[in-house]
């Protein structure tokens, strides 16, 4: 576990009543618990969120029994990824005395966050006008799939049907082809989470400077439109309807990835200018179709790519995508590695930023993590515990953090309203 | 309304996407952003697209987008007069964005090292591909080298083909965002401290990290996940692409009994009653394409439109696969004011899509379009700095703006 040694972590002292679950949302909330936030996930053992769900892929090494129905909620690694730093408290909101226990920890809040179907947070008595009342600065975040206004608000959003519906799908797959449409692992949740997380500090710097709160509503299906409005412009000016894009660089070439030796190995390589052109040609050992007029500039390679793209594929498959890394970034020509997610375990400079980090889990051992996606010199972000397991922080939150007495608190776990 | 970073002072200095994007973002935020660009021009002026397919580079599309909400002003940092005009811009402002590469923050003096002992309280936020340390913090590279080394690349396009990146330049706008939400996160932490710092956005690690969540933390049990698998995704039939009668649907069933609906749809062909076609993980795993082919006689009857309606009534995760015009005629997004009409001098009046989220009390905005090459060098150098017209006139003649 790193520890932060540093002065105070951007979040500190600040509160968020989490209801986010499953990918979307717990995905924008790692990053205020990175941050420093004191993120408490609200959970319920009656409606177990949908990663601590199935059957353990940890299996025997785990450090307790993974067939035992009462361990395996514990056990599913990508929630150990999504809530790490989080608090957990297992409150059943269905019961008047769990809202009420809600609207008691809103009422000690800055934030709260769900990502909730489009009105759910409204039905159960979580709608920012009913948490204004009770906190009046409070700032509230809903992300959904298509925001929480508009004819399609209820639409059923996984991350492959938001790609096609957010006009991204139509572009992904090989020039010239039908699209792919899906990418693995999936964009929309994560483009949204990064800009979730975002206006939602945005919110807690104006709150902070004026005491005003407010409500915010997230659209994963418009923040997807963030960077494809080169395609609306074109259709707009020129009616034009792009397709899927390849790997094409309209100002670029070659921008491609080539084959190398090994199974499934890839090298991309970038050339970007007339400079870099006469680089790479003279990495490659300035060989005859590389001095042939139809590859002279930008204009003539973008028309005679494919053959431009053949002739880089036969230099590349004899070699390691390392070594072609190497000797063209020798010469300040972009060349990389199309990583796995293992590469990013084992290379040198990922290890040397820390992209990954290790947290320890009660119930699983050592465990890795990626790291916040952004370094800050003097307040970077850091994991400091484990994904929490069920209701773990019951106590802290009910007795701490609200002050109730242990007579006030065991007749709810009784009553099975803090289960 | 108010605006959450009225006030707020931002001076962006880079070339193409990301530190584009990140400044934008501030902008639509109320922060006043000056973009300094090189007495040429940015490089995405020469992007496009063009209205009538005419290149102009004060009319690329790709520039247009990422530019508004900012004052634009020329000049080359390389030459003293201008590097002395951006240190003095930099006095005033309170975050720094900039993705040039390394080598050239170096030769110009604008490593955070530098700047951070004249201005104490600034915040620079740095974009490159592989970010300030590490052994390839010197490497070349656009974003395609970032969707190979964050393993973004792996995860697209067919497993016996090339890996794709991010299509356009996606990759360069998630290292904008990123960079937007951490500057936001230094600016809470100056609230508190009065100190600023150095905001370090590597384009390949936000999106090693960001995409990366479930397949690091179940590489130890399961190995390598994400390899690309064409227009399937996960490891359950059906999460896919699938052709229709005009175009194609996305369709995600993760439980059963959505899938069992979907077959109900279809008027349960014979082939669905199979075993072989009964085991949704092999079917994803070992022959996804040639379910993909049974379901496609079905599939071709029915327009995207039909599909969704069908299955928004029978509560089945089905998209349609919606291109440029369709986003733009969309009444979901019409009824969200998703688009903002923005009218540029030479550009036009083009519609962007709107800031993704809604605010009840500070709304975040577009309010002016990208600015014309130089266009605000007199109000900025003139008014700001008080040089007069003889000293603008001194420095467009030295190339300096």
């Amino acid at each position: 576990m790193t520890h932060n040694t540093n002065t105070k972590l951007p979040l500190e002292g600040i509160r968020v009543v989490d209801f986010c679950w499953v990918y979307a949302g717990p995905l924008m909330t790692f990053m205020l618990g990175d941050l420093g936030a004191e993120v408490i996930k609200i959970e319920s053992r009656k409606r177990l969120d949908g990663t601590r769900l199935g059957k353990s892929i940890i299996g025997d090494r785990a450090r307790v029994n993974a067939t035992d129905p009462a361990f395996m909620p514990e056990l599913q690694p990508l929630n150990h990824g999504l809530n790490r730093n989080k608090l957990s408290l297992t409150v059943d909101i269905a019961d008047p005395r769990g809202l009420d226990l809600i609207h008691r920890l809103v009422r000690a809040a800055d934030v709260v966050a769900d990502n909730f179907a489009a009105g759910v947070m409204e039905r159960r008595g979580l709608g920012y006008e009913a948490l204004r009342q009770i906190k009046p600065d409070i700032i509230t975040l809903s992300l959904s799939g298509a925001g929480q206004t508009g004819p399609l608000r209820d639409v059923l959003a996984y991350a492959n049907t938001l790609a096609p519906l957010s006009g991204l799908g139509q572009l992904i797959g090989y020039r010239g082809e039908a699209p792919l449409g899906v990418t693995y692992p999936a964009f929309a949740d994560a483009n949204a989470s990064i800009r979730a997380a975002g206006v939602l500090l945005a919110a807690l710097y104006h709150r902070n400077r004026t005491g005003e709160g407010q409500c915010i509503d997230v659209s994963e299906w418009q923040c997807a439109l963030m960077g494809i409005e080169e395609t609306l412009f074109d259709y707009q000016w020129n009616g034009r309807i792009a397709g899927p894009q390849g790997n094409h660089h309209p100002r670029f070439a070659p921008h491609n990835t080539y084959p190398c030796v090994g199974k499934d190995q890839w090298v991309s390589i970038v050339v970007r200018n007339e400079t870099e052109w006469a680089a790479f040609r003279r990495a490659l050992g300035d060989p005859p179709w590389a001095a042939e007029e139809r590859f002279a500039d930008l204009y003539q390679r973008q028309e005679n790519l494919a053959a431009l793209d053949g002739h880089i594929a036969a230099w590349t498959r004899e070699q390691t995508a390392q070594a072609v890394t190497t000797r063209l970034q020798a010469v300040g020509v972009p060349a990389f590695p199309a990583y796995t997610v293992e590469d990013v375990f084992t290379d040198p400079h990922f290890q040397a930023r820390g992209t990954v980090v290790d947290v320890e889990h009660p119930m699983v051992g050592l465990e890795h993590v990626p790291a916040s996606p952004w370094k800050l010199s003097t307040t970077s972000p850091s994991v400091r515990r484990h994904a929490p397991l069920l209701g773990q922080d019951n106590d802290y939150v009910l007795r701490t953090v609200l002050g109730m007495s242990k007579d006030e608190v065991e007749p709810l776990v009784e009553a099975q309203v803090v289960y | 309304m108010a605006s959450i970073l009225g006030g707020l002072k931002v001076v962006e200095l880079g070339e193409g996407i990301p530190a584009a994007h990140c400044a934008k973002i501030l902008g639509d935020f109320g922060a006043e952003v000056i973009k300094v660009e090189p007495p040429e021009g940015d490089v995405t002026r020469q992007h496009g697209p063009w209205p009538g397919d005419r290149p102009d580079p004060e009319a690329s599309g790709l520039f247009l987008a990422l530019n508004v909400n900012k004052l634009g002003i020329t000049l080359d940092v390389t030459t003293a007069t201008g590097r002395e005009i951006l240190l003095r811009l930099l006095g005033e402002a309170d975050v720094f964005v900039t993705n040039l590469p390394l080598a050239r923050l170096r030769a110009l003096h604008l490593t955070y090292e530098e700047l951070a002992s004249r201005y104490p309280r600034l915040i620079a936020t740095y974009f490159t591909i592989f970010g300030l340390s590490g052994p390839y913090a010197d490497y070349a590279g656009d974003h395609l080298t970032a969707s190979c080394a964050g393993t973004q690349a792996m995860g697209i396009g067919r497993p016996d083909r090339e890996p794709l990146q991010m299509p356009l330049s996606m990759g360069g706008y998630q290292a904008g965002a990123a960079g937007f939400t951490a500057s936001m996160a230094a600016l809470l932490a100056r609230e508190r401290s009065g100190a600023g710092q150095c905001v370090d956005i590597a384009e390949a690690e936000v999106l090693a990290t960001l995409y990366n969540i479930g397949a690091v933390v179940t590489y130890a049990y399961r190995g390598v996940t994400g390899i690309r698998r064409g227009s399937h995704g996960s490891a359950l039939y059906p999460d896919c692409l699938l052709r229709c009668k005009d175009g194609a649907v996305g369709l995600v069933c993760n439980q059963l009994a959505q899938w069992l609906r979907f077959l109900e749809l279809m008027g349960m062909p014979e082939w669905t009653k199979l075993p072989r076609y009964r085991d949704r993980r092999k079917m994803a795993e070992e022959y996804a394409d040639e379910v993909d082919a049974l379901m496609a006689p079905w599939m071709m009857e029915h327009t995207k439109a039909e599909l969704f309606a069908m299955c928004r009534e029978k509560h089945i995760p089905l998209s349609p696969c919606n291109n440029a015009k369709d986003l733009m005629e969309s009444e979901h997004l019409r009824t969200r004011d998703a688009f903002v009409a923005v009218t540029h001098p030479v550009g036009g009046t083009v519609e962007h899509p709107a800031p993704p989220y809604k605010l009840s009390a500070t709304p975040a905005a577009i309010r002016s379009p990208a600015p014309l090459l130089g266009e605000h060098n007199a109000a900025v150098l003139g008014e700001r700095l008080g040089y007069d017209a003889a000293a603008l006139a001194g420095l467009r003649q030295a190339g300096v703006i």
